[in-house]
């Protein structure tokens, strides 16, 4: 009885393992179809979280370029139109590799991507060894674009923002007594925090106090806010994203403790925080690229856009994918490339129009974007402050 | 009574053994069957070029889960105790691995030697965090030392982030304890806090993973077949039992544990090769029950079951793909009703009788069997 | 002063905990599982309580009571369509099921309420923080009233479990199903009255832990709820003032060695301290030992 049992469990399993096998095999067909309109398609890839703890900066990315593929197609019904497909990878390195290859077996031939730092990593080298341009919206570590000459990166590196943080504070506020909290099982807060430390030292400052805490955005701060209170610590620097940040202010106010914050450009979005208390941020600052209360034409006519579908105000993780997809569909019309041409054809001309002095405007720029040939971008930091419940620019 | 209880265990054990003997062949049979037909029709599959990017980049995985579940079942199926913190014994060795791996790379250049003797280090190193973690063991059961492995697999994670090493200008292996080091630059760093590993050179291919499978198959089915092995299945089956036989009781659990714990190390070792980046983050409590999941799907204990289960949990979440949106509910309601269709009585029986009905060479092949098991039993009778 | 604040702080989390920890050690005292699924139930509490309070706008204590009634029923269906199936299998067949209700919970959530994090009203939203000393001590009103609310909840369980008659069923049938069976008490509904009352405990520790640390996410039950469980085996699981005094004691050393020793290892330093008390005490702190019968 059991016997039987047992080898129904494996023509079962079997049967399901074929099915498995033919559904990752099978996918590939739908890239070739819906090439009617003149100018043909270019397939655009993206991988990010859309499932588990970082699954807000993948859906933000997800509706952001979505909006921005929308526009192209429907602004240029004749021109060359976007293919957008993007896939879950769970925050997990292993996994965005496969959501990556799963989007090459789909005839995918740009990647914009992937939304977070290590799984970016880990899709860089491989498309390194691929021969896929890779334009990341928000992945900010260094070792994202190290070695890979067909990486680049539409945000600061986290480096560079630990910097011009310690630059600014440096020279803005010199007498005040800083700390900082960090995340340190998070390489974008121990990247920034990291950089800043070594600037801010080498201004011949010092931090007061420094705490972390690891990756849980709901724990107990009271630790680390006491630590910081105790140390007389009056201008916290906050390279967090803003969820627990919000609840960093949230308990630093219950205990009656109101220091000034800074913050990174993980710091947009506190405003728009459903059930926020947004006088907790009053005078909060905070270094972005972006911010959806930014009164340009362009900010304001995405943003209204954005809300219309999506029912909420964009985050920078949106903006830069916005951004993300306007570059490579401009980078790609100015290569003067057809949208048959392999994957390997656009990365090569991709790589030389961006080094080549290749230049964008976008939400997440006062002036133009371009790129450094380390992948790096260039473009002016914005420092908000927030005052009355909105980001004014300093 | 003494008398009586150890004559009855050692007759018993005698006929259990004969019988163990022929199941042992049986399934190691059928274990290495699956490896090789499956590294062949992969193997096949890739170079014909059915099988797309998407499978193939998951031949590494799927071995090293494959191995991983193989190494657990040798404590929760051979041994009977519940592990959750696997994972932690999987990032010792990755770490280990890629560590190795880096500073060898300036005296070896031949690859697979190199690799060869990460994962031995890979494995030692383990095999010592098992062996401290093992200690507990001797004291607790049961639940209590399920939550002593998790705790143990969250302290590993915990401290890994704040762990820091770097290669320096002379080739000298330099460590760092929850600071980052100093004079250093980007590419002469090996692991960075909670960045974890970057640069990591691939190294592991699908050759050297099915490899390593076998090995891990090799260690595990000969360990159960062996003296030790047969004395850590008589401590789980009657604990009370081995112990009056004058078994070692600590002695055996801390063998199944450490062995465990070493091939677990070498799993991970092949795993952090595979990728150039590894983040601590990804040996959570998570992964830690996604291979006791493979364990358990494919019947506890049971070594090829655990394989298949292995192989198929790591397809499924990429085949779901087409699901978008519904792709991680759609898991947990096939492994819900998976797991209540393979262990609720009176649905497996019902499943059984209707597979009966519609596979008709089956049905007779088990009528036979029937009727060899009725006349059997008037025999005896 | 900063040992006190932090001395409350502990407590105010180890409550969060200790309540969470009840829900775990009465389903682990009766029916021998682990039930993975309960952080998640927290989640859910924390959710329904929410959008009560912020679409319907309903008061926070009478949102709070619906969503107990919502996590009950929750509780019960999980049990009977995900556990009872499973029961008498061994208690890992049900854990892994258990892992696959949570991964289904938190997977619902977030098709059902979206990524984005919520921050969540307190319920003590008018209630002024009282600051004493000179500023150096603080004490948010969230602590005293979840630390109250711990006690509370421990005295009437312990009442409920030792006096009533269906407390006293739940606890034949932890102690002997079969003979609580032959006794005349009906199994099922002892275990679905305990999943029922550790999932409505559940909401109030959603509720409760929300009110002190504001984010709601799909994922916000999942770090809390294994925490509890070391609380509950800290404690002894299966005894309920061990489930207390186990997260009691875990949420103290948690704020302690942040404080005092360093905050990137707290999380190593809270399960070290589990170790060595499980070495020491091989079933937690007021854990019953169990006698082997040959």
């Amino acid at each position: 009885m059991k016997n039987t049992f047992k080898k129904f469990a494996v023509i079962a399993m079997a049967c399901m393992m074929v099915f498995a096998l033919a559904a990752c095999g099978g996918g590939g067909d739908s890239s070739s179809d819906s090439e009617g309109a003149g100018a043909g398609t270019l397939h655009i890839g993206g991988v990010g979280p859309l499932t588990g703890p970082a699954a807000l900066y993948g859906t933000a990315v997800k509706n952001g370029a979505e909006l921005a593929v929308k526009e192209i197609n429907e602004a240029n019904p004749d021109g060359v139109q976007i293919a957008w497909d993007m896939q879950d990878d769970e925050h997990d390195a292993e996994k965005s590799v496969n959501a990556y290859n799963k989007l090459v077996d789909d005839g995918m031939q740009v990647l914009v991507g992937t939304v977070t730092s290590a799984p970016c990593t880990a899709v860089a080298a491989e498309a390194y060894a691929n021969r896929t341009f890779v334009l990341t919206p928000s992945a900010s570590a260094a070792a994202v674009v190290e070695g890979n000459d067909n990486v680049y990166q539409l945000c600061f590196q986290d480096p560079q923002q630990g910097q011009i943080a310690a630059d600014y504070i440096a020279e803005n506020y010199p007498d005040a007594v800083v700390g900082a909290i960090y995340n340190n099982a998070d390489n974008y807060s121990s990247g920034i925090y990291d950089a800043f430390k070594a600037e801010y030292e080498t201004k011949g400052k010092t931090i007061a106090a420094t705490e972390a805490f690891s990756d849980d955005a709901n724990a107990d701060f009271s630790a680390q806010l006491n630590s910081m209170k105790n140390a007389g610590v009056d201008f916290v620097f906050l390279p967090i994203y803003y969820t627990p940040a919000s609840n960093i202010m949230k308990q630093a106010s219950d205990m009656g403790y109101t220091p000034k914050y800074f913050g990174c450009d993980g710091f947009d979005g506190i405003l728009a925080l459903e059930g926020f208390d947004t006088s907790l941020a009053e005078g909060a600052l905070l270094l972005t690229p972006f911010s959806a209360d930014a009164d340009d034409e362009a900010t304001q006519a995405f943003v209204s856009a954005y809300q219309e579908a999506y029912g909420e105000k964009p985050i920078q993780f949106a903006a830069d994918a916005y951004d993300c997809v306007y570059a490579v569909y401009n980078a790609f019309l100015e290569t003067g490339l057809s949208t048959d041409a392999s994957m390997e054809e656009i990365c090569e001309a991709l790589i030389s129009q961006f080094n080549g002095g290749f230049s964008v405007k976008g939400l997440t720029a006062s002036g133009e974007m371009k790129w450094e040939s380390t992948g790096e971008v260039d473009k002016a930091p914005k420092i908000y402050l927030i005052q009355d419940g909105k980001y004014v620019e300093q | 009574m003494a008398e009586r209880l150890l004559k009855n265990i050692s007759t018993r054990g005698l006929k259990k053994t004969a019988k163990k003997g022929m199941q042992y062949r049986k399934e190691a049979m059928i274990s290495y069957a699956i490896l090789f037909i499956g590294y062949a029709v992969l193997q096949i599959g890739a170079m014909t070029g059915i099988v797309g990017r998407n499978l193939q980049g998951q031949f590494v995985p799927i071995c090293v889960y494959v191995s991983l579940a193989i190494s657990l079942n040798l404590v929760v199926g051979i041994s009977g105790e519940l592990s959750l913190g696997h994972a932690g014994f999987m990032a010792v060795g990755a770490f280990t691995g890629i560590i190795v791996m880096r500073v060898l790379e300036q005296y070896i250049t031949i690859v697979p030697v190199r690799l060869i003797i990460a994962l031995l280090v890979a494995a030692f190193v383990a095999s010592i965090a098992g062996f401290i973690i093992g200690i507990p063991i001797l004291s607790l059961r049961g639940d209590y030392l399920a939550i002593v492995t998790l705790a143990f697999g969250e302290i590993v994670r915990n401290f890994m982030n704040v762990l820091h090493f770097a290669l320096d200008d002379k080739g000298h292996l330099k460590f760092a304890f929850n600071h980052t080091i100093e004079g250093i630059t980007n590419e002469q760093r090996i692991i960075t806090g909670a960045i974890g590993a970057t640069g990591v050179t691939k190294t592991a291919t699908f050759t050297y993973a099915m490899l390593l499978t076998a090995f891990t198959l090799f260690i595990v089915l000969n360990l159960k077949n062996s003296k030790q092995g047969r004395a850590i299945m008589a401590i789980r089956d009657n604990r009370i039992a081995g112990e009056s036989i004058g078994l070692d009781v600590k002695k055996y659990k801390l063998i199944a544990f450490v062995v465990s714990a070493a091939l677990a190390g070498m799993a991970g070792c092949m795993f952090g090769q595979n990728y150039s980046t590894l983040a601590p983050v990804k040996f959570n409590f998570n992964t830690s029950v996604l291979i006791l999941v493979f364990v358990v799907l494919g019947g506890i204990g049971n070594i090829w079951g655990g394989m298949i289960a292995a192989a198929l949990l790591t397809i499924l979440p990429e085949a779901f793909r087409q699901f978008a949106d519904y792709r991680m509910l759609t898991y947990a309601i096939v492994l819900i009703l998976v797991m209540i269709c393979t262990y609720n009585p009176a649905i497996k029986a019902r499943i059984q009788n209707i597979w009966k009905k519609i596979n008709p060479l089956k049905r007779k092949k088990d009528e036979g069997k029937k009727d060899k098991k009725k006349k059997s039993g008037k025999e005896a009778e | 002063m900063s040992f006190l604040t932090n001395l409350i702080s502990g407590l105010s989390l180890g409550s969060v905990y200790a309540i969470i920890a009840l829900g775990y050690t009465m389903v682990y005292g009766i029916s021998k599982m682990l039930n993975f699924a309960h952080g998640d139930v927290i989640m859910v509490g924390g959710y329904v309580s929410f959008i009560l309070n912020m679409y319907v706008g309903m008061n926070g204590w009478l949102a709070l009571l619906i969503a107990m009634v919502v996590c009950t029923v929750l509780g019960i269906l999980i049990e009977r369509l995900a556990y009872r199936p499973l029961r008498g299998t061994g208690s890992l067949a049900v854990l892994i099921t258990a892992i696959g209700v949570s991964y289904f919970l938190q997977n619902s959530a977030l098709l059902i309420w979206g990524a984005n994090p919520r921050v969540f009203p307190s319920l003590f939203e008018g209630a002024k923080t009282i600051h004493a000393y000179n500023g150096q001590l603080s004490i948010a009103p969230a602590s005293i009233f979840t630390i109250a609310a711990n006690i509370v909840i421990m005295v009437i369980l312990t009442l409920f479990v030792s006096k009533t008659k269906a407390g006293k069923a739940m606890r034949a049938v932890s102690e002997d199903n079969g003979a609580a069976q032959l006794m005349g008490i009906n199994v099922n509904q002892s275990i679905s009255l305990t999943f029922a009352i550790g999932s409505g405990l559940a909401a109030v520790a959603g509720v409760l832990m929300c009110s002190a640390y504001p984010i709601l996410m799909p994922t916000t039950g999942a770090m809390p709820g294994i925490k509890a469980f070391t609380a509950a085996v800290f404690g002894g699981i299966g005894s309920i003032p061990g489930a207390m005094i186990g997260g009691l004691i875990l949420g103290i050393i948690e704020i302690f060695s942040r404080a005092y020793i360093s905050t990137e290892l707290s999380d190593a330093i809270v399960f070290g301290c589990l170790i060595v008390v499980l070495l020491v005490k091989p079933t937690g702190l007021l854990g019953k030992k169990v006698h082997e019968k040959v």
